[in-house]
Parts: C-alpha cells; structure tokens; sequence
C-alpha cells in the first residue's frame, strides 16, 4: 500500500523566544489515524510544538502543513474552515469560566456552525457521557469540578464538532493512577470509534505504553528520534536511555508485560 | 470515515437525503455534526432503516440514526439498521452505549412569581448583612494583626510596607495633584460668578479654603485611592487566592493577614493623609489662581485672607477623616480579594464591588463625621 501523505507535516520548524531558541529546525510527520506520543523534558517546547502546528504561535521559520494546508499563511476564511477540523485540549482543560460544563461543549457548535439548541443540547450532553462525566456535571461551573473532571470536560469539547485531529496536551498530568488509566482507554476508545487523529503531548510514560502508536521525542530544539515504544528503547542517546530506561519506565514496560 | 483521505474531507458536504420508501427509511448523503440539521427526523412508521447512500458518518450522524430509531420504537415498530458498513456500525454502537436512556425532559425554567422575589430579597438582605458581619469581623482581625505588629516590629514586613507605600502613595500623586488643582479652580470660577452680584468676591477664599481642606480634598482623594489601589488590592489578593497561594501561605504558617493585608493597609493609612495634604495644597493653588486671574484677587491678599479668616480646624477635620477613610478602603479592597473563589468570574465581580463598596462607605463615613464635629461645635 502505498504510504498516505502525512495528515500534519512540520518542517524545519525555529520557534524563538527573544534569545531563547525553543526549536532549531525541527521536522515531524504525523499519520493519519496513528496516535502519536510527543515527549520531551520540561522546557523542550512540547507545548510550544503544539501552539505551533494549531496557528496559535508564529514561528520565525519553517512550514507547517495540516491536511495539505499551510497553517499560517491561509487566508483567514481557509484557516477558519482547517480549524473546524481539529479539536484542542489546553493543560488542565482551559474551560471558560463564565460558562457552564454543558455550555462549554455547546460552545464550538455555536461558534462554528449552525444548529438548533435541541439538537446542540442532545450532542453535547453525548459528548459528556462519552468523555465519562456523570449526568449532572453540566449544570456545573467549572471551578466546581475536580481536576480530572475538568480535563475531562476539556476533552468533550475538544471533540465536540467530530474533528479528525485532536491535539492533547499532558491530558493524563495530575490525574490519579486510575483515573490516569481511565482517561488513556477513554483516548483510545474514541480514536478507535471516531477515527481520530491524536497528538498527545504527554510525560505519562504508562500513557505511551498502553496508547500510543509512536513516539517522537524532543530535545536539543527538535525531534530526536520517532517510533514505536520498542524501537525507543534501542535508541542511542543519553537522554532517551534515561527516560525509556529508567525505574518509571521498566515499571511501566512490566506492567504493559503482565497485563 | 476513516477511509477517506485527507484532502477529500475538504470538499464541501453533500447534502443529507431522508426518503420513505415502503416499510423502509432511506438516508443518503453526508450525515455529519455541520448537515444533520436539515434532517427531518420525524418519520411516523418503517421497520428498516438503510444506511446504504450514507457516505460520510460522524457522531452526530449516528446520533441522528439512533434517534430516528427511538421516534420509530416510540410508534410501536423497532425497527432495523440496515447497510451500514463496520465503521458505521461501531461508530452506532459506540453512541448507543452513550445514548441517555430515555429522553429526559428538561426541567423548564419556572416565571418567578412574588414568592420568589420576596425570598430572592429575603435571601440577599441576609446575605448582605452577613457580608457586613464578616467584613467588620476582618476589620478586628486585621487591626489586632496590626496591634501584635506595632508592639513587636521586628516582626513587620517593612519591605512590603514601603512597597505599597509607594504604589498607593508616590504613584497617585500626580492624579490627585491635577484632580484637586481642577477642583480648587472650579470652585473660584462657580464661587466667583456667584459672589460678585454681592460684590462680595473676597468671601471666595472663605468658600475654596473651607470646602477644600474640610471636605472635597480628603474626601476627592479617598474616592480617586478606592478606584486605584482598592481595586488594586482585591485584583492582586484575589489572583493569588485563586492560585492557592494563600492556602500555601496558610500551609507554611504564614498568616495572610500579616503578611498581605496588614503592609497594604499600613501603607495606606500612612500615605492617604499625605496624599489630602497634597490634594489641600493643590486645591489652594488652583482656587488662588483662578481668583486672582478671574476676580483680581491678589496671591498675597488670598493668603492673608486665608490665615487670617480659615481656623486650623477645617484643616485638622479634614486630616483626621484621612486614616479612617484609608482603613476602609485598604479593609474592604482585601477582604474583597479574600472572597474571590476559583473562577476569573468571581474575580472581575468581586473587583468592581469592591471599589463601589469603599467608595460608599467612604462617602457614608464623611457624613457620619460631619454629624459628629456639628454636634461637637467645630
């Protein structure tokens, strides 16, 4: 079969901070329909990466390409329609806080397509149930929700216009183990049953273990080395030995084992 | 879905179809979350439902088959899914897990009626006096903190001190200087158009000294460090409320009293008579020279007038009104802050009341204190 062109393309990429280069000419494909795993020490940029490729950070140099489309330099009109298609989870779900947990998910439908508030209501309260949110979690504000039910509901309104994309960053970060868990199959469920595109920006070692189709690793201002978590383990360089080979990583690789 | 490539999902969709045909319901089109609205899903009676012209299919696409289902099951037919292919079925599957059991009925908004507007009114009068209990209750608590830290110095946090001396204090200099300069000179042009039909255009520095220094200059000042540094105040604290730093304060046996509440009320009740001072002497000059240029009233005749006619009094009310205005808006400016909860919300609300809070009772203390110096006879 011939290989399919690349649903997000990043080339060259040089993000800059006043002096401070975050990346230094990094390249990264991402296939349609592969959960791909960005991992990286703190302050490599994974963040960055990911404020990048969804247009929300201009690079100072590089090309990005989603579906075939430059990011940055679409007219806003065709920027609009690239943006409809993908879904984002900021860190610790980044909920408008004036609005409720229902209202939050609403809110993508409203802004960007038309449909009657029953239909809006019916969708959205789907959307919670799937992401796992107890029935009367959206009449609450968010500042009412723990921790976790606020990525969840980050989550529900990531996904709530059926995006092919869905772009996560650390969604499992300051979640219990269980709920950590719960959170990685509820990913995987819904990429299975909805076909999605996921880039996960994670630290979750047992996320890319039990998830994740590939890795990419960040360091030194770009992508170190991709593949699947085996691969990752022959790879030569200090900084992905420590963080594959570690005791986090062993226990999370007989875990994988034993289960 | 899935199979599609990439750049085909681009097109625009095509336009779902619902059609009857015998015992059987036919979709076609694209069913996706941005086209289902135009389905009318209000079919009376099949038993098939034929998936067969579906082309592409998303969540909302099979929220809409499952519901033509329920519409269908409710009219006595169960009916069945027929043609779809395995992505369609799991993604049907998948919602029908998620489908709400029944359709549950929206508890509609009820029209208050009087009953509720007086126990809306019951509930926000007890409210509000509860406020005012917790807020007096911060009142004791922070001038005990004061207290304990004026007779144990070494314990104050004199950097901070001088730090919101200098935000509160140094920095609303020019505003209150230019505020009070502008009042000083609308009170000569109003005193003056007045006083000249009775040719008595001298008794204007009676009117701009007393007015000045007994009331609108402490009084203008208190009004203009509310809108600043109260709002300040409850921004500042409120943000850090939010991020838990207080409760890390609170962790670390820091009382959040002493440390942010005490230097920022400290600072205030310093610099606002400081501040009057200036607002007095800006006042002044604005009053003197518009008399002198507006009724010829010489500076060296305004001041003569001045010593001789004004007493020290209308001075020593206006300068003694200056600490209690600042507690109060230092007080109310962080026990607002010390009410923000976790969203950005409560912080914007929280801000705004805080300074129509200080402000009011800022304004109702002056009349409490003009009652009082009548009554004394100053």
């Amino acid at each position: 079969m011939a290989e399919a062109p690349p649903i997000i393309s990043v080339r060259g990429l040089v993000t800059r901070f006043g002096k401070h280069t975050v990346h230094d000419g990094l390249d990264l494909d991402v296939r349609q329909g592969e959960i791909i795993g960005i991992v990286g020490g703190s302050g490599t940029g994974k963040s960055v990466l990911l404020h990048s490729v969804v247009g929300l950070l201009k690079p100072a140099a590089g090309q990005i390409t989603v579906f075939g489309e430059n990011v940055r330099d679409t007219s806003a009109e065709d920027y609009r329609r690239l943006r409809r298609r993908w879904g984002v989870m900021f860190q610790d779900g980044a909920l408008f806080s004036a609005l409720n947990v229902q209202q939050n998910v609403e809110a993508p439908m409203r802004e960007q397509i038309t449909l009657s508030r029953q239909t809006r209501e019916a969708l959205a309260a789907i959307k919670l149930r799937m992401v796992g949110l107890p029935a009367d979690a959206g009449a609450k504000m968010p500042s009412e929700l723990s921790g976790g039910m606020r990525k969840r509901a980050g989550f529900a309104r990531a996904i709530a216009l059926d995006p092919e994309i869905v772009f996560l960053d650390e969604p499992t970060a300051g979640l219990d183990p269980i709920g950590a868990a719960a959170f990685d199959t509820l990913i995987a469920r819904l990429q299975r049953a909805l076909g999605l595109t996921v880039f996960l920006v994670t630290h979750d070692l047992d996320s890319l273990h039990a998830i994740c189709d590939r890795i990419a690793v960040l360091a030194e201002g770009r992508v170190l080395a991709t593949g699947t978590m085996a691969e990752m383990q022959d790879i030569d360089h200090p900084w992905v030995q420590a963080y594959f080979k570690g005791p986090r990583a062993r226990a999370a690789l007989a875990q994988k084992e034993v289960s | 879905m899935t199979t599609l490539t990439t750049s085909a999902q681009a097109a625009p969709p095509e336009r779902p179809q619902i059609r009857v045909a015998g015992d059987a319901v036919l979709l076609s089109g694209d069913l996706l979350v941005s086209t289902i609205e135009t389905l009318d899903l209000r079919v009376a009676k099949a038993t098939q439902i034929d998936l067969r012209g579906v082309r592409r299919f998303d969540t909302a696409g099979a929220w809409a088959v499952l519901t033509l289902e329920g519409h269908l099951a409710a009219a006595g037919t169960a009916p069945r899914i027929i043609g779809a292919d395995p992505a369609q079925e799991e993604l049907i599957a998948t919602l029908r897990a998620f489908m709400p059991a029944t359709d549950t009925a929206k508890t509609v908004p009820r029209h208050p009626g009087l009953a509720d507007r007086l126990e809306a009114l019951g509930r926000r009068t007890v409210g509000g006096v509860r406020d005012m209990g917790a807020l007096i209750g911060f009142l004791g608590r922070t001038v005990v903190t004061i207290a304990g830290l004026i007779l144990r110095p070494g314990r104050m946090r004199w950097t901070a001190v001088v730090h919101h001396m200098e935000q509160v204090g140094l920095h609303a200099v020019p505003i209150v200087t230019l505020m009070a300069f502008l009042i000083g000179v609308v009170l000569a042009f109003q005193g003056a158009t007045q006083l000249r039909q009775f040719g008595a255009e001298i008794f204007v520095v009676d009117l701009i000294a007393i007015s000045v220094l007994r009331e609108l200059g402490i009084l203008l000042t208190a009004i203009i460090v509310a809108g600043r540094s109260g709002s300040a105040f409850t921004a500042a604290i409120g943000a850090m409320k939010m991020r838990e730093e207080i409760d890390a304060m609170r962790a670390l046996g820091l009382d959040p009293v002493a440390v942010l509440v005490a230097p920022r009320v400290i600072a205030l009740v310093l610099m606002l008579p400081v501040l009057g001072v200036i607002a007095n002497v800006a006042g002044l000059f604005g009053g003197a020279l518009m008399s002198w240029v507006e009724l010829g009233v010489s500076p060296g005749v305004f001041l003569s007038r001045l010593a001789d006619n004004t007493g020290i009094w209308h001075l020593a009310i206006g300068l003694i009104k200056a600490p209690f205005f600042a507690l109060i808006i230092g007080i109310v400016g962080c026990f607002q802050g010390m009410q923000v909860r976790g969203d950005a919300e409560s912080l914007g609300h929280l801000t705004s009341s805080s300074v129509v809070q200080a402000i009011f009772l800022v304004i109702a203390a002056d009349a409490l204190f003009s009652i009082f110096f009548a009554l004394m006879g100053v």
